[in-house]
Order: C-alpha cells, then structure tokens, then sequence
C-alpha cells in the first residue's frame, strides 16, 4: 500500500503532498523534512529507491520536481515507479505537456487526477485513458473549467521556456530505467 | 529562481482573474515561489493564514470566494502550516449543492481531515445523501472521502450503500465502491462480506484484485478454488486479450498483471496442485517480458517472487535464474537473489561478482540490499568477512534505525556461525564500541554468560584463557575516551568476576581501573552500580585469598560518593561494599566464593519450614490467616463490627487514620525480631524476592520442605544457548527438532534430517571468470570454501551440551513416560531449548493464568498463603500436554521457576516467561499480592532503573551467593510476612 504522496522541488519545496496513513500535522513535517534532505542528496546514478524507516521510498525526478511515494517493504518498487509515470504521463495528457508551473499553480487539479489514479493508498486505474475520461467528465461540469485549463497552458506555453521545461520532454535526467 | 520570478511577474500581470483565482493567490504562489528561505516562506504563509482566518469568518462570504479560500488553506496545510480554523467551511462545502464546489469541499476534507477527526461525524450525513445522488460524478466524489473518511465506528452507516453501488451501471462508481469495500476491509475485516471478481469493465476487475489480495492474504485456503480463474486472467492479460488502453509501454496490462501475479505467489505457496495450473502462464511470462523497460522487469521481478514462493518447479526456477542474470536493476536484481537463494543456494555463486559490485557501489541503499542478501546467505565459511563487513559499514553510518537493525545481525550472525570464541568476543567487543547503545541489552547479557560458563567444552584451561583474554581485551578497550554504557557493564562484569582470576593483574590495578571508569565519563548509575559491585568483588575474592585489601583514595571517594546518593540501589550497594570489608575472610568467602556466577539456587518460596511455628501459634491461641482476598468479603462488616465495639461512645464516621499497630502479643514478636538486624546488614533488594514469588504459584512443590538444606543444584534446561542454529529458515524446523529429540534421549551425536540440506549448500563451489585480484579473493571468501560446514556442526552440539547434560541427567522421569508423552514433551520444548531468540511459548502453556486463578479462586484454608502454590501447581490439567509438563520437573517447571531466578541473568528473553506471569499476579488472590505489590511498589523507588529488573537481579545474584542469599531471602520474608500478619491481626482483633 502508499502511505503518501510527496512532490518535492529541487529546492525542497513542496508542491503537493497526499497522506493516505494517519500522520499528525508534526509528523508530516518531519517526514517532508527528512525525506527531502534524503532524496536531493542522492546523487543521479544512485538508484530510485530508499529505505527508510521500515518502509520504502520509490522516488522519480522530472526535470525539476521529484515525485517520491513511500509504500511497505514488501511492495515491488518498479511497479511503484512505474505508478509514477502513470501520473506523470496522465498529468501530462491532462495539463498538455505539463510543467511544474501548472502543478504549482493548478495543484488542486492534481490533486482530482491523483484521486482518480490512486485511492486509498492503491491503485484503483491503470488506463490513462479511463481516468482521463473521467478528469474530462468532472471538468466539464465546472463552468469554464476547460476555459482555465487551455488559458493556463496557453499563460505558460508564453512563458520562460527553460523553466517551463515539460516534465516528460526530460528524459535525460531521469535515471534508473536502462 | 529567477525565471520563476519572472513568470510569476508576468502571470500576476496578465491573469486578472483568467485562472478562476484572484490576482491575490497567484501573488501568494508567485511569492512562495520567490522566497528565498524556509523562513521567509512561512512567515509568507503565516501571514497569508491570518487574513484568511480574518476574510473566512465574515459573513455572507460569497460562495465562489469561499471556495477559493478553501483552496487556499489547502495550499497553506500542504506547506506545513495549521489551517483548522477553515475546516468547518470546508466541511460545509461539501453541503453545497453545486458540484464544483462540493468536489473543493470534499478535496479539502480529505485533506484535511484524518479518519479520527472530531468533524468527520459531520460529513457522514452528507455522505450518505451524495451516495444516493443520480449524478454519477458526485457519486464518485463522495466515494473518495468514503475512501478517506470514514473511520470503523461509521462504517456502518455507509455500507449498504456502497454495497448497492457495486452494482451501478457506471463502471468508475463500481471500481470506488470496490476500493472503498477494501478500505472498510482494512479498517475492520468483519464488515466486508461478499467481492465480485467477475467484471465486464477491466478496471473494475484490477480493483477487486486489491481487497481479493488482502482477502487471501487472510484466508488462503478459502480462495483455492479460485485458482483457475486467476490463472485463466492472467492468461487473457498476457495474451493481450484486454483493451489496448490498459496496455503500458507496450507491455499488456502490467499492473493488473502484477497483482496477479501476487496473488498466485500466496495461492501457489506450499500448494503442489493449485501451483501446476500456474507454471505454464508463469513460463509464457518469463518468456514474453522484455528487460528493455522498468516495468517489464517489474513484471519480470514480480514472476520470481512468484516461482519462488510457490511449489517449485525446476524449470521455472531455471528461467527465472536466467532471467535475474540479465537483470538490469541491481537492487531488485539483488532482492530477486536473496528469494532466490532461499530454494537454491547455488544461484547466488554465479552472480557472486555482480553482489561484490553491488557492496562496493555508492548507492547506499543498494549497499544495504545486498547487505540482506549476504545475511541470508552468511555460512560458517564465510561469516567472518561477511561479519567483518557488516561492522565497518556500521561504524560508518548514521542513520541509528539502520544501525540497530545492521547490529543485530552481526550479533545474530556472530552467535550462530562465530569459528572461534575469541572471535566471538572480538567481534562482539566491536559492535558494542561502535553501536552499543543500540543494542539489545539480552545481547550483552549474553555475552557475559558466555563469558561465564564457558562454551560448555570441559577444558578448565581454555574456559580460564578465554576469560582472561576477555580481561585482557577489556582493560585495554577501557583506554578508549567514550564507551556505550551497556558495554561498560559487561566490562565492570567481567573485571569483577575475571579480573583478578589469573593473578596478572593485581586487584588494586583493577580496582582503579574500575574507578576511573565511574570518574572519567559521564557515566550512569548503572555503571556505577556495576562498578561497585566488581570493586565488591574483587576486594571479596581479595579477602578471601586472606588478602589485605588496602583501599584505594579515589575507590574510597566513590563509596562515599554514592554512599550519599540519590539513588538508593548505589547506597545499597555502597554500604555492602563497606560492610564486606569490616568481615572476616570466612565470612567472606562464604558470601562471595570464587567462580559462582553459574551457580543456581533454589529458594523454599513456600515458606514450609514456618509451618510448625505458624501451627504452634495457632495452638497457642493466635488467629489464623486469612489472605486479604478472602477478607475483601466481608472485611467491611467487620471492620464495622470492631469499630462499634472499640469506640461505641463516638456514634459517628471515623475520618482519621488507624494508628500502626502496636505490639502486643509477646510471645510471637521475639521470635521474629531476631532475624532483623541481620536482615538489614544485607539488605536485598526487592526485586528477587519479587519475581521469585511471582513465580511460586506456578512452582511445583519439588522444592519441599527441606529444599533449602539439601537442594542447590544446577538446572540449565530451558538454558541453551543458541549456537549453531541452522541457517535457513527451511531446514531449520527438522534440524533443530532431530538434535533436540536425539539429546533428550541422552544421545549427543547428529545426524541425517538437519545437516541435509546443509550438504546442498556445499556442493559445487567452483569456477571463478579471471577479474581483480581483490575481488576474487573477496569472492573466495564469500562463497568458497566449503569446508568446516560440518566441524562446525559438531562444534556446535559439543557445545550444546551444558544445558542437554541436564536432561541426560535427570532420564528416570522422562524415560518412564510412555513415548507419546516423551515426545510430546520434546516436541514443544524445542524452541524453548535451540531457539532462546524467539519469546517461548511453551512456558507460558504451564502457567495459564485461568487455571492458576481456578485454582486460587475456591475457599482457602488456614495456612493459605503457604498452600496456594502447592494447590495451584498440583492442580489437574486433563491436556495430556500440560500434564506432562507438570509432571515433568526438567524440562517445563523447572525452566519456568529458573527463568525468574537466575534464567534472567542468563538472558533476557526469558523475561518473556516472567512477563506473562505478571498479570497473572494480579489475579491471584492470596495475600502476597499485597506483599508483592507493595515491594513492587518499593521497587521502583529503589531501583535507578526501574525499566531493568533484570539488572538488579543479576547484581543481586551475584552479589549475594547460594545459601547466604537464601537466608536473607528467607529474613526478608519472614519480616515481610511479620508485618502484615500483625497488620491483619489487629484489625480483627
């Protein structure tokens, strides 16, 4: 099972966190805070994998943000790994070439695809194609919410390039998967 | 940093509320983005949090702006920050009728809000409308709180619903509503009743499989006849059967393909017939996965995992042996091993250079993977580097939760395998130094029994070299600036017991050594009180040997010291050390002779040698005891009565205390009076009395009467220390059965079932490929040289011995029973004799406490407090097991008395025995319980530790031998059972 869901920026800031074990307020702080200092300190030949705590942290980098998930110790960590890239290819799908900027800005939409992928620390759908039907069926609901969603990525297809990098255009320095 | 600014410029600018979110929140965003520090970023959020609270509690906040601050809180929460002042609007959101804002609402709370939160109780109400809503996506929305939110206590109150649902003609609904079956599985098993597996929608279908591997996971044997389908799935998916858009990477349906594999691997375990419908799908799979991407090889891993833990087949093993060595990924690749390595320990050997890279990569979690993997396959040939290996990593980690664990295994591994005793002890020094206080203390208890006894070999000269080169090794490591404090217990030990043994060392040597070990550093207490009860010892063997003991300035500093103390026990200690100066060498010996740490005692807990004096007395007219449980009854009423008859003329409620008891009867007071000063010239700690009276409930009455003239003798049966214990978890079951069995029986050779599937771990070691020099040696030593597998075995049961002999010793009990009995009896004994690792639980089959309670319920006599035990333990177990066991002094009874005695000094794990007995205490109704309560009580306002018992029962049994110990024990009962008798016998009279 996944206990949570970080997304971490380079300079250790959060972008998204999803909890699905009980952690207090505190706890969940101290967790950010020591897995973070763990995970950026890795150096990018080192494997995507981390134990801690008893548990396993599967992390993954695009570009500048670092999806991790911590899961039990028994879990397979690829299949983990690969549940990243799900998201991320969902997330990507949904958002048009995402970029952290769009995480940053539109985390409360993540946070519906996160919901949609997993649930209650499983994964509950491993067709992109289902989930983005449902993410698409949601919005459509929202007034103007594909209005937003277009002008959001319209806003940062205009903006700084290189910071704006898409997560998945990177596969240069993503690591672990020769 | 600052692109971002410059976007956050240009999106602040050009977003006049475009996003569906004011300027305001992109500005907060922009400004999180630009912070430069963790500090200026919460000072930022924290300002942001206290408009929010100011703007959130306004009224008639309009509805889209609130949904915008709940948003807001959320971002403010996901950085760290507390926003439970918003809480309550979130959860009113999730009232709101639009659906937007009921997904903010719901989106918020289960971020929010944990499964216990006062607020949920709220929610349920709302819940429970949504899950009836016609519109599908609010249906899903409260699904995934459902999945958040609902905790044991309301599950109730939404399972029907959810039920109904999985029957709804929205697949995405179905699919929630399975994952919430499975939440509500996992949060309480009983509710979850009924799965469909069988789904039209695929998605639905990978979700059941998530509460369908819990379910199994439970219940294995229930969901055999499953096994088809599974199998038949699995076959589908891999024949690319399922839709083309669950197909990833092009690998068909690889996650729903893992869980299936999953399942298998728990359906297959141990199961010949379910696991032959599983080989030819599993041999499909190994033979379609590509290694060229991630989750082909998780796939891949997955399948091993499976071949592994199913009945094995050779030829899938064969594959997938292939298939780890072309394994891309170390660290899985590593793992895939070490399940590997379990069925064949010859698969490791062809990848010995691939794990030899893997200990000398960078990647530190590689290097703790492949740690594991060498653990498991660490042999007698190879522990030494492997041991050697595990500690330098130690030593330079940080990380303690990794450290104790790594620890641990070194000592485990040391215990099991260790070629010689002085590397042993070396290697044991070195985790102490490195990792001491991480250690478990049953460890350095351990170290000093073997220290001890010796490894059980008869050779008088080796055991004496042993110790002294412990001695020596000791003083040396004391040099050392900073010491663990269990470490430097062990060393006070042995330099107490040891030190001066072999004559090199002078006493006052030692005894400075000692002191300097309480001056130099910051050291406990305990410490402390083990040093001083070494510097007792050696001045004790001093005397003894006639002696001067001429006391050092700094020793004599340290007794005043503690003398003066805050803690009790060092006084205590303090002041023994000065009386056992003023006696004389025959006193001393007596109290301390040389060489008695091994030696067992055995005490009359009965108390039967007061009997004729409690019978006298009764003769002579004195009330019999009545134990306090039986006084309970009707204590109120006469306490009344008495009350009423003393002090008629008051007519009204007595608030003030009853004065103590006065002595009045003569004739019994000077007899007890007598013992007391001696009692107080060695005073014992509370502790061994404590335990000792713990545990005579459950003592057979073998001790007798006179036990305490005659009966000092050594029982080491549940004792046995853990050497040689077979390495794998398969072959430890019949190897450890067969020695034991054949050792009951008085016979000490072993043979056939434990070292077979030893043999097969030393067949074929061979063929190196030509790589570094170092390497390969490295790899030589860990994998070659299958020599010393079997000397090592008999080493082993040469040493096994000591606590065996005693069951040879005592066969006319146990070859009289017929052979059923003597097996039963062996069978259940044999974790308790090979495995001192596990908590035992044979013993506690002795000592059920509802028997022991039966037992002590029913009207008890008059000499009660003296017969319980005697009843308890006579009482008549129609199990044929328990009544072995009771019948049976070696190996039950007499490991469940000697573990509260002296079992604790030799380990720790025998505390487990104790442990269980503790509530059982409570129960008993007899009236030293309120004796044992109240030294308890004592206790732990004596003790500095009052989380070690076994501390002060070791220094106690050490300090105080054999018969002087038992004297005072006996004193100290005897005043004990003064005090409340006359307690009692005034109230009545």
């Amino acid at each position: 099972m996944i206990h949570f869901v970080l997304l971490i920026s380079r300079q250790g800031k959060v972008r998204l966190t999803k909890w699905y074990s009980t952690y207090s307020q505190k706890e969940r702080t101290k967790v950010i805070r020591e897995l973070s200092g763990l995970i950026l300190a890795r150096g990018p030949k080192l494997s995507n994998f981390i134990e801690w705590r008893g548990y396993k942290v599967v992390y993954r980098r695009y570009a500048s943000l670092y999806f991790c998930m911590c899961i039990d110790a028994d879990d397979n960590e690829l299949e983990i790994l690969e549940i990243i890239h799900h998201f991320v290819e969902i997330l990507d799908r949904y958002f048009g070439s995402v970029c952290e900027l769009d995480l940053i800005f539109n985390f409360h939409k993540a946070y519906y695809i996160l919901d949609e992928i997993l649930i209650a620390g499983e994964l509950q759908e491993s067709s992109k194609k289902t989930v983005a039907r449902l993410i698409a069926a949601q919005d459509s609901l929202v007034e103007a919410a594909k209005e937003q969603a277009s002008s959001v990525s319209n806003m940062i297809a205009q903006c700084v390039a290189a910071h704006c990098r898409p997560l998945l255009d990177n596969r240069v320095e993503e690591r672990g998967c020769s | 940093m600052e692109q971002l600014k410059t976007i956050g410029r240009e999106l602040a600018i050009g977003s006049h509320g475009g996003w569906g979110q004011s300027k305001e929140f992109l500005d907060l965003v922009k400004s999180i983005g630009e912070a430069r520090s963790k500090a200026e970023e919460d000072r930022i959020i924290l300002r942001e949090v206290e408009s929010l609270r100011r703007r959130i509690a306004e009224p008639d906040v309009p509805r889209r702006k609130m949904k915008e601050y709940i948003i807001r809180l959320v971002y403010a929460e996901m950085l760290g920050h507390d926003a439970s002042f918003g809480y309550i609007h979130a959860v009113k959101m999730t009232h709101d009728d639009a659906l937007p804002l009921k997904r903010t609402g719901y989106l918020a709370v289960t971020l929010f809000l944990s499964e216990d939160h006062d607020l949920i109780i709220l929610i349920v109400n709302t819940i429970q409308k949504d899950l009836r809503s016609d519109n599908y996506l609010v249906v899903c929305a409260a699904l995934a709180a459902v999945c958040k939110l609902i905790n044991e206590e309301t599950i109730p109150a939404v399972l029907p619903q959810v039920v109904d649902l999985l029957a709804h003609p929205k697949e995405a609904v179905r699919k929630k509503a399975v994952m919430a079956l499975h939440r509500f599985y996992r949060r309480s098993p009983a509710s979850v009743s009924h799965l469909r597996l069988c789904d039209n929608d695929p998605g639905v279908m990978g979700a059941t499989l998530c509460p369908l591997f819990d379910l199994i996971c439970a219940d294995v044997n229930s969901y055999k006849d499953l096994v088809i389908s599974f199998v038949g799935i699995l076959k589908q998916v891999a024949e690319r059967r399922l839709p083309k858009t669950y197909d990833y990477h092009q690998i068909a349906a690889p996650f729903i393909q893992i869980k299936l594999l999953k399942i298998l691997a728990l359906l297959g375990s141990g199961d010949k017939q379910a696991s032959g419908h599983m080989y030819t799908v599993l041999g499909d799979i190994f033979r379609k996965c590509e290694q060229s991407s991630n989750i082909g090889n998780a796939v891949l891993y997955e399948s091993i995992c499976c071949v592994s833990s199913i009945y094995p087949n050779a030829k899938l093993l064969e594959a997938a042996a292939e298939a780890t060595s072309n394994h891309n990924l170390k660290y899985m690749g590593v793992d895939a091993l070490g399940r590997l390595i379990r069925i064949n320990p010859d698969i490791a050997e062809e990848h010995q250079l691939a794990v030899i890279d893997c200990l000398e990569d960078p990647d530190d979690t590689l290097k703790r993977k492949t740690f594991e993997l060498l653990y498991k396959m660490t042999k007698s040939t190879n522990v030494e580097v492997i041991v050697d290996r595990m500690i330098e990593y130690m030593i330079n980690i940080s990380d303690n939760h990794y450290k104790t664990e790594i620890a641990s295994r070194c000592v485990e591994l040391a215990e099991q395998f260790a070629p010689t005793n002085e590397w042993f002890i070396q290697t044991m020094n070195k985790v102490f130094e490195h990792a001491g206080d991480l250690v478990n203390v049953r460890v350095a208890h351990n170290l000093m029994r073997l220290i001890a006894e010796g490894f059980g070999e008869d050779d008088e000269g080796a055991e004496s070299q042993l110790r002294s080169s412990a001695v020596d090794s000791y003083l040396r490591i004391l040099a050392e600036p900073k010491l663990p404090s269990l470490f430097l217990q062990v060393i006070c030990w042995v330099l107490g017991e040891y030190g001066t043994a072999d004559g090199k060392y002078p006493a006052a040597y030692i005894i400075g050594k000692l002191c300097d070990v309480t001056e130099a550093l910051l050291c406990d207490d305990t410490v402390k009180a083990y040093a001083i009860s070494a510097i007792l010892k050696i001045c004790a063997f001093e005397i003894a040997e006639g002696r001067r003991v001429e006391m050092l300035p700094e020793c004599q500093s340290l007794i005043d010291e503690s003398s003066t103390s805050h803690s009790t026990d060092l006084q205590q200690r303090a002041y023994e050390l000065q009386a056992l100066l003023c006696l004389e060498s025959q006193a001393v010996e007596s109290v301390m002779p040389l060489d008695a740490s091994c030696e067992d005692i055995e005490i009359d807990k009965n108390l039967t040698f007061l009997k004729d004096f409690v019978q006298q007395s009764i003769e002579n007219g004195a009330r019999p005891y009545i134990p306090e449980s039986e006084r309970s009854g009707m204590s109120n009423v006469s306490n009344f009565k008495s009350q009423y008859q003393h002090e008629a003329s008051i007519h009204m409620l007595r608030f003030e205390a009853y004065e103590l008891p006065r002595p009045s009867p003569a004739h019994v007071i000077p007899q007890v009076s007598v013992p007391t000063p001696i009692a107080d010239l060695f005073p014992v700690p509370e502790t061994t009395y404590n335990s000792e009276t713990s545990q005579a409930s459950k003592l057979p009455s073998v001790a007798g009467a006179s036990s305490a003239a005659h009966g000092i003798k050594l029982h080491l049966d549940g004792v046995q220390r853990r050497w040689g214990k077979p390495t794998y978890s398969s072959s430890s079951g019949p190897s450890s059965t067969t020695s034991t069995e054949k050792t009951t029986n008085g016979v000490t050779h072993i043979d056939g079932v434990g070292s077979q599937s030893r043999d097969k771990l030393n067949e074929s070691r061979r063929k190196q490929p030509e790589v570094s020099a170092e390497k390969q040696k490295l790899a030589a030593s860990l994998f070659g040289g299958s020599a010393g597998k079997t000397e090592k075995k008999a080493t082993s049961t040469q040493r096994a011995p000591k606590g065996n002999t005693r069951n040879a010793e005592r066969p006319g009990a146990a070859r009289s029973r017929s052979p059923e009995i003597s097996k039963e009896k062996a069978a259940p004994s044999v974790p308790d004799l090979l495995d001192l690792g596990e908590p035992n639980p044979t013993s506690t089959t002795i000592v059920d406490p509802f028997k022991q309670l039966e037992g002590l319920v029913g009207p008890t006599p008059m000499p009660s407090p003296l017969d319980n035990s005697v009843k308890t333990s006579g009482f008549e177990t129609p199990d044929l097991m328990a009544a072995a066991y009771t019948d049976l002094p070696p190996s039950g009874s007499s490991s469940g008395s000697l573990s509260s005695t002296t079992g604790d000094m030799y380990s720790a794990d025998k505390t487990s025995n104790t442990a269980t007995s503790v509530p059982s205490i409570k129960k008993g109704p007899f009236p030293q319980d309120s004796l044992r309560k109240d030294a308890r009580a004592r206790q732990v306002g004596v003790t500095p530790t009052g989380n070690n018992p076994n501390l002060n029962k070791i220094q106690v049994l050490f300090l105080f031998n054999r018969k002087i110990k038992v004297i005072i024990h006996i004193l100290d009962k005897i005043t004990l059972f003064k005090n409340t008798f006359w307690n009692h016998h005034f109230v009545y009279g």
